[in-house]
């Protein structure tokens, strides 16, 4: 089964830094990384083709420096790769999104039919959980969103059976493929790649498509034109006024430096002693 | 698993160089790095000296990211309160192509393996070499790592591993560095805005200062500190040997500390925003500690094989140089037609000796004890020549020959004149 898995590059959130002055995310100089929570499902498809045979494609949307990001998806194993990458595509929203990669995918199924399509649940810089729907919606896949197990494929009656998290319970569901899935965090742990996959990443061209290639013909549904969502303002929490307190520890034992640090927040939050020990039942 | 001409391990500036010369000649090479990327894991001072970098690309000052070209030198020996010592600045290294760089590690090792990698070599990060593969006869195969079993061969591989080369230790070319034989030096990036930080230090455009201090900033210990200006950062750091930290009990970040509180520096990094904190190893035992530098099938280049000149503050030049005539000597074999047998490889340590990389380390060899036992020349000596200076340069009713006498005396109780006389011959026979 032909596989695809879409992936975000994202900026390294754990890296980004507000500009103290103008409040603004400063975007320069921040490691970019393959969105933490399309990795979850990325090994879930690679797991399917090591025990159904097959292959993995993944497939981003970005300007051309988001091939590193399917580099490493390479490295991790994934068979091949396509990066969307069109002038056109800027400033979409996750209607544009979706739409580029329903497309492309389209493209995809044209040459080698699609049987799975993988999504992370969520992206860590947009956190809208919508581009993995849309594109189900726009392909008519059946779509199994917030899945925790893939309890069982079947090939032949073209079946899948999972499981997933839902409110209050895990819901066990059952629907014919083709299908879209997108993975919960923390349902496996995602591989390193062997060394032949190492070198056969390093050495990939990877394709990158326009919009033209991807079959798109209707660059108005692309991009800032094909996005209605609108930006009104962007803004930073405001700083936090109270600076943070020293304490010089120098030369002092683990003991010593335990109770400065317990008395100097108590000194700072009166209740908190009380509560503390409350809690402690003394 | 395939077969590479050549395998370099590590991606520094000894195994970046190695790499690009090996594949601009047209050989097959794999790089393996085990950082994220090549820069990732990498820190130094850091100034780049141009000429070795020239040597493998010569246009390399059009797209490298280069911080400032150094304008001024600044020889600062400290006592607690002052500092004195010379300052060299010309307009003369204003030219078209600078001499000396300041450079930030992680963005300019980044760029020159871009530069491997368009020279057509693959290289392969996040990967770390566990060991070399031997034949029966002992000769190196190539190398396993620690992604699976499998063996990537090739005829040669570069030990480009660092100053602690546990590569190299693992598969035993090489002995654990000592404590005498490294320097552990810290180092902060502050952040300051460009026009505040030109001001403040005189320069224009991409000019730049090197500070390098010693004195009582070190505790006793034998080692340094310095002040380098960036485009937009100063790199704060200072760095010791590693026994002398052991003995001492001392923390480097406590003498960084103490070093940016100094009453010469604390100005000069006002206001400025830390960002970024490193931590690094320095061969310094020099000559002496230099291990064997090839063997069947295998060459040691870079901090590995201990090429620094520590009186000079150069290394990453030695380890472009190193790394240069390390891939040369592969290219000509290859060329002749010979195998990388360990006979064959000599030729590298001969390239070595006939370059200025043998004949500076061979020069300094006595250095490295010498100063090792002679403590003074960290410690009194440059508390001596701050009290001269200040005796000298205060007008206070005494009368000058009064003031000769003083710090006459001064030096005397501090060395006696027999410890005097025994330091000038000791420095001296220290620089031939």
């Amino acid at each position: 089964m032909h596989i695809v898995v879409c992936i975000k590059q994202v900026p390294d959130s754990a890296q980004i830094r507000v500009h103290p002055v103008t409040n603004t995310i400063m975007r320069q100089g921040v490691p970019t990384i393959i969105n933490p929570y399309d990795l979850f499902s990325l090994e879930e498809a690679l797991r399917l083709r090591d025990k159904f045979g097959g292959k993995v494609t993944v497939l981003t949307m970005g300007p051309p420096m988001a091939d590193t990001s399917l580099r490493k998806a390479l490295s991790m194993g994934a068979d091949a790769a396509v990066l969307l990458s069109d002038r056109c595509f800027a400033g979409s929203d996750t209607l544009a999104t979706s739409y580029a990669l329903a497309s492309a995918i389209a493209k995809i199924t044209e040459t080698e039919p699609v049987g799975m399509v993988f999504c992370g649940k969520q992206t860590i810089d947009g956190d809208t959980a919508q581009v993995g729907p849309g594109i189900a919606k726009r392909l008519e896949l059946n779509q199994l969103t917030y899945v925790e197990r893939i309890d069982a494929v079947d090939e032949t009656a073209r079946k899948i059976t999972v499981e997933r998290r839902a409110e209050g319970g895990v819901q066990v569901l059952s629907t014919s493929l083709p299908c879209l899935i997108t993975m919960l965090e923390g349902t496996n742990v995602v591989r390193r790649g062997t060394m032949e996959d190492m070198l056969r990443a390093a050495r990939t061209e990877i394709p990158m498509w326009s919009a033209a290639k991807a079959g798109i013909t209707d660059t108005a549904l692309c991009g800032l034109k094909g996005s209605p969502t609108v930006v009104k303002k962007v803004f930073a929490p405001p700083p936090r006024k109270e600076k943070a307190k020293q304490i010089d520890v120098t030369g002092k034992t683990a003991d010593d430096i335990a109770a400065a640090t317990l008395n100097a927040l108590f000194a700072a939050d009166a209740r908190l002693e009380e509560t503390l020990f409350r809690q402690a039942g003394h | 698993m395939e077969k590479f001409d050549a395998i370099v391990v590590g991606a520094g500036p000894s195994g970046n160089a190695a790499s690009y010369t090996l594949a601009k000649a047209g050989l097959k090479v794999l790089q393996v790095e085990r950082g994220e990327y090549s820069g990732s894991k990498n820190v130094q001072g850091a100034i780049l000296y141009a000429k070795s970098l020239e040597k493998i690309i010569p246009n390399f000052r059009e797209d490298a990211p280069l911080e400032r070209h150094i304008v001024e030198q600044r020889l600062w020996m400290m006592d607690d309160k002052s500092h004195c010592g010379t300052h060299y600045r010309s307009d003369a290294f204003n030219e078209e192509l600078p001499n000396r760089y300041t450079i930030i590690r992680a963005q300019f090792d980044k760029w020159f393996n871009r530069q491997v990698q368009e020279a057509g070599a693959l290289v392969v990060c996040e990967t770390t070499v566990t060991e070399l593969a031997r034949d029966a006869s002992g000769k190196v195969i190539g190398i396993k790592t620690d992604r699976d079993d499998q063996i990537v061969y090739a005829d040669v591989v570069i030990m480009a591993d660092g100053v602690n080369s546990l590569v190299g230790q693992r598969s035993g070319l090489r002995k654990e560095i000592k404590p005498e034989h490294a320097a552990l030096a810290v180092k902060e990036m502050h952040f300051l805005p460009r026009e505040v930080l030109e001001q403040r230090f005189n320069v224009k455009d991409n000019e730049g200062v090197a500070i390098e201090a010693l004195g009582t900033v070190t505790m006793g210990l034998m080692g340094t500190a310095f002040l380098y200006t960036n485009g937009e950062s100063l790199s704060v750091g200072i760095g010791c040997l590693v026994s002398d930290f052991r003995d001492h009990g001392t923390s480097p970040y406590v003498m960084l500390e103490r070093f940016k509180k100094h009453p010469s520096i604390a100005p000069l990094i006002e206001g400025s925003e830390v960002k970024e904190y490193a931590a690094h190893l320095i061969p310094e035992g020099g000559f002496n500690a230099i291990p064997k530098v090839h063997g069947d099938g295998w060459l040691i280049v870079g901090d590995s094989g201990q090429f620094v000149n520590a009186m000079h503050r150069e290394g990453s030049n030695l380890a472009m140089e190193t790394g240069r005539m390390a891939a040369e000597t592969v290219i000509a074999l290859k060329t002749e037609g010979k195998a990388p047998t360990e006979a064959n490889l000599a030729r590298y340590r001969k390239a070595l000796e006939d370059s200025f990389v043998m004949k500076d380390l061979k020069k300094y060899r006595k250095l490295p004890e010498i100063v090792h036992k002679n403590r003074q020349f960290f410690t009194t000596y440059p508390e001596l020549m701050s009290k001269a200076a200040e005796t000298w340069f205060r007008v206070d009713g005494v009368d000058k020959l009064q003031k000769e006498k003083e710090i006459f005396r001064t030096f005397r109780n501090g060395r006696t004149l027999r410890g005097l006389i025994g330091d000038a011959v000791k420095i001296a026979r220290a620089w031939r």
